[in-house]
């Protein structure tokens, strides 16, 4: 291809290896910070996240990369150091906004640091815990890191350690602080009703206007990813329904497509159509809950009854077909666990002109609401620009008018056979983050029409052997998840176990999003920006 | 994937436990007679104390989501009237422990539970918040709120139904109702008059003896 002899021209010290779509690109750890760079000037600009990596004898770092151009190609940039003890690499915070978070996050499980970085604290776990858990020779016996019986100390969560190397030890040195003294604190969470979840914000303010907003994390981090190294496949998949829990058959739709493709095992048809339909299902109800919750944030509390009566009739296909209502637990390797109840077509018919009307009263409802279009016109800006180097997939970079939908990008299961716009708007206000989940909505009834009755016959699952192995070797499949991009990486060492297995969380980056869209707005906005990002804590902590 | 001798026993009518030994508790430690004012007026204070529970709006993860549709139209916990949700503790009755509680949480519960008043009650819903649930080989999960605060009632499930929630607010109740309002001054944290009532006096006199220029150790750090 003709892209990769140019990186080959631009990068002429990377190892490069090219796989259909994918590319990966090996660097030495000096060199990292010089290719991130160049990857970023000729176009590069959607980090969509930085891997941590425990190789054994040495530790890495994985930069997954594309560009807002050319969606589909997908670029891991990687680098390594064998020098364990203090594992360091530059920064890329200057190159893309979303490394921030992404960053500490590897620090947090890896210890690996990164110069030039303002802010190297832990990002889940305290700033006391000892050890670093994803790291392989990590000791997890409870005596280390029993359950702490006192609050975090604030000043600790405070105080910005940034990685001196000026100094001969390499030492953390504490520059400064968040928040200044002189500055007004209010915490917001962990435990609170708008932040849909336990997240812990902490909010300077000035008067009623907000300053700065820093995101504590961590509140729900169960360790997901550790715990999947010590899983066989088949396994995982339930962890993966209560990571984002609202869109919990697309995660899982997406772990199994990744092994699948390791496997090379050919899924039916009828598997596909069953998949894309619960997969469309799930993104209504989450939209349907995401909406009512971003209204009873503006203090409507009949949207949120409205939604919520609506998402039942969804639970009650999903309760019929799957045997459970929030937790699907539907898809697994190889198609689906059992095939689709009788009624299942019918009763999805009927929903299709009954959630139309419904949408009809919503906008009836709400959207022309004098009050509540006083709430949301010309507040929370974000444009395009800054949603891409943000890494805002789904609907909140749709809304800014990034084009950035997996479905149409990278076409997985059905979506190719189904008719259907992608929802674009050019706003980036929050009335088009607003509007554009309803419009999502409309377009998922689209697809579910055109699928219903189009459904295959044949078998529901593809057999597969009792243990299974995935070959060794690199997997990674993305979907489109109700809140944007969400992608699984697994790494295999031929073992019915993964080495390591790594999700792309969409709701991190709404984190970061609010970051820099709340300044300068009132507390009463934060709440329903929040509402309006409409991220799940406990996908980001997983 | 076939999965092997998977044998489902279906649970008889019979083998179910429906808490029976509430009741006859109750029985039992009235056998001796009791002053009927005091436990006629208890009942009644129970009766309206169970039928208007106020509950935390606490929920960490996915069993919240369940929480929100037990509170939504078609579930509809306001019909036994549970539906006051505060999001205060101080003004709450009960905690709905929904969802996984963590290393980081765990301080922050127990601070929640601590700040609510007395009588106060605690639900864990879900099977992580009974044991660790699925993520029991974690290295930064609590393997169950009872290790922290005490519990009343365990909902199992993953997540519960809102069926299953109800049943259990149910169970809640019936212990409510049982419980002496009056009398049970050994027992801490239950209300005592005699006790609040001495302990008005003493705050009483801390505050006439008090001088505003003088803090103590305490009160001087917040």
């Amino acid at each position: 291809m003709k892209d990769m002899e140019n990186l080959q021209a631009l990068l002429p010290f990377a190892a490069i290896e090219q796989k259909e779509n994918t590319c990966s690109l090996a660097v030495p750890g000096k060199n990292s910070y010089e290719a991130a760079s160049l990857l970023k000037n000729s176009g590069f600009d959607y980090l969509r996240d930085i891997i941590g990596m425990d190789y054994g004898d040495t530790l890495g770092v994985i930069y997954s990369l594309s560009s807002s151009e050319n969606p589909e190609i997908i670029l891991f940039l990687k680098t390594a150091t064998s020098d364990k003890a203090a594992p360091k690499f530059d920064s890329v915070i200057d190159l893309w906004d979303s490394a921030d978070l992404y960053e500490r996050e590897v620090h947090d499980f890896f210890g690996i640091c990164f110069v030039n970085s303002p802010d190297m604290r832990r990002l889940f776990l305290r700033q006391d815990w000892r050890g670093f858990p994803l790291r392989k020779d990590y000791d997890a016996r409870p005596e280390i890191n029993p359950i702490p019986l006192g609050n975090e100390n604030l000043a600790e969560m405070e105080t910005l350690p940034v990685l001196d190397i000026m100094n001969a030890d390499d030492k953390f040195e504490a520059h400064e602080t968040v928040f200044d003294q002189s500055e007004y604190v209010v915490n917001f969470g962990p435990q609170h009703p708008a932040t849909h979840g336990v997240l812990h914000l902490r909010v300077s303010l000035d008067g009623e206007v907000i300053r700065k907003i820093d995101p504590n994390f961590g509140y729900i981090h169960r360790g997901i990813e550790k715990m999947s190294e010590a899983y066989t496949y088949p396994q995982i998949l339930h962890l993966t329904d209560r990571l984002d829990y609202l869109s919990g058959a697309i995660n899982r739709h997406a772990v199994c497509l990744a092994v699948e493709k390791g496997l090379q095992l050919e899924v039916p048809e009828r598997a596909h159509y069953i998949r894309t339909i619960i997969d469309e299902l799930t993104r209504i109800a989450s939209h349907l809950l995401g909406w009512g919750a971003m209204c009873m944030d503006m203090g409507s509390i009949t949207a949120f009854v409205y939604g919520m009566r609506d998402r039942e009739k969804i639970m009650d296909i999903f309760e019929e077909t799957c045997g459970g209502r929030l937790m699907a637990n539907y898809n697994v390797i190889g198609g689906v666990m059992a095939d689709i109840h009788p009624n299942f077509q019918k009763r999805v018919k009927d929903f299709i002109p009954y959630m139309r009307k419904m949408l009809k009263e919503y906008h009836l409802l709400f959207t022309g609401n004098p009050i509540a279009r006083g709430r949301m016109d010309g507040i929370g800006y974000l444009s395009r620009e800054k949603a891409i180097a943000l890494g805002a997939t789904g609907p909140v970079g749709r809304a800014s008018g990034w084009s950035n939908d997996t479905r149409k990008i990278d076409p997985y299961a059905a979506y190719a056979k189904a008719g259907f716009k992608e929802m674009l708007r050019t706003g980036g206000l929050t009335f088009d983050r607003y509007i554009i989940r309803l419009d999502e909505v409309e377009e998922s009834l689209k697809i579910l029409e055109q699928l219903i009755d189009n459904i295959p016959e044949g078998g529901y699952a593809a057999k597969t052997r009792a243990i299974i192995k995935l070959p060794e070797g690199e997997y990674f499949q993305r979907v489109e998840g109700a809140r944007g991009e969400f992608c699984v990486y697994i790494n295999s060492r031929g073992d019915k176990y993964p080495y390591r297995i790594k999700f792309r969380s969409p709701s991190m980056t709404l984190v970061n999003v609010l970051k820099a869209i709340v300044p300068g707005t009132k507390v009463a906005d934060l709440i329903m920006l929040g509402g309006s990002l409409d991220y799940v804590i406990p996908c980001i902590d997983r | 994937m076939e999965v092997k001798n998977i044998r489902i026993r279906n649970m008889k009518t019979g083998d179910f436990k429906e808490n029976e030994y509430l009741e006859e508790y109750l029985k039992e430690l009235r056998a001796n007679g009791v002053n009927i004012a005091v436990a006629k007026l208890d009942d009644l204070i129970n009766w309206g104390r169970s039928n208007s529970v106020w509950p935390l709006t606490f929920a960490t993860s996915c069993c919240g989501i369940e929480f929100m549709s037990l509170g939504a139209a078609r579930y509809d916990f306001a019909r036994f009237g549970w539906e006051v949700t505060r999001n205060s503790p101080r003004q709450a009755d009960v905690i709905f422990c929904c969802g996984t509680i963590v290393h980081k949480m765990a301080p922050v519960l127990k601070r929640l539970y601590d700040q609510m008043a007395e009588p106060k009650y605690v639900m864990a819903f879900g099977a992580c918040a009974i044991g660790g649930g699925p993520f029991k080989s974690s290295y930064h999960t609590v393997m169950g709120v009872d290790q922290i605060i005490p519990v009343d009632v365990y909902i199992p499930g993953c997540p519960p139904r809102p069926d299953a929630m109800i049943y259990g607010m149910m169970q809640l109740a019936r212990k409510i109702k049982m419980q002496e309002f009056f009398s049970l001054s050994e027992e801490p944290g239950l209300m005592d008059f005699k006790r609040i009532k001495a302990k008005a006096f003493e705050a009483i006199k801390a505050l006439k003896d008090m001088n505003p220029l003088k803090k103590d150790e305490k009160g001087g750090k917040r």
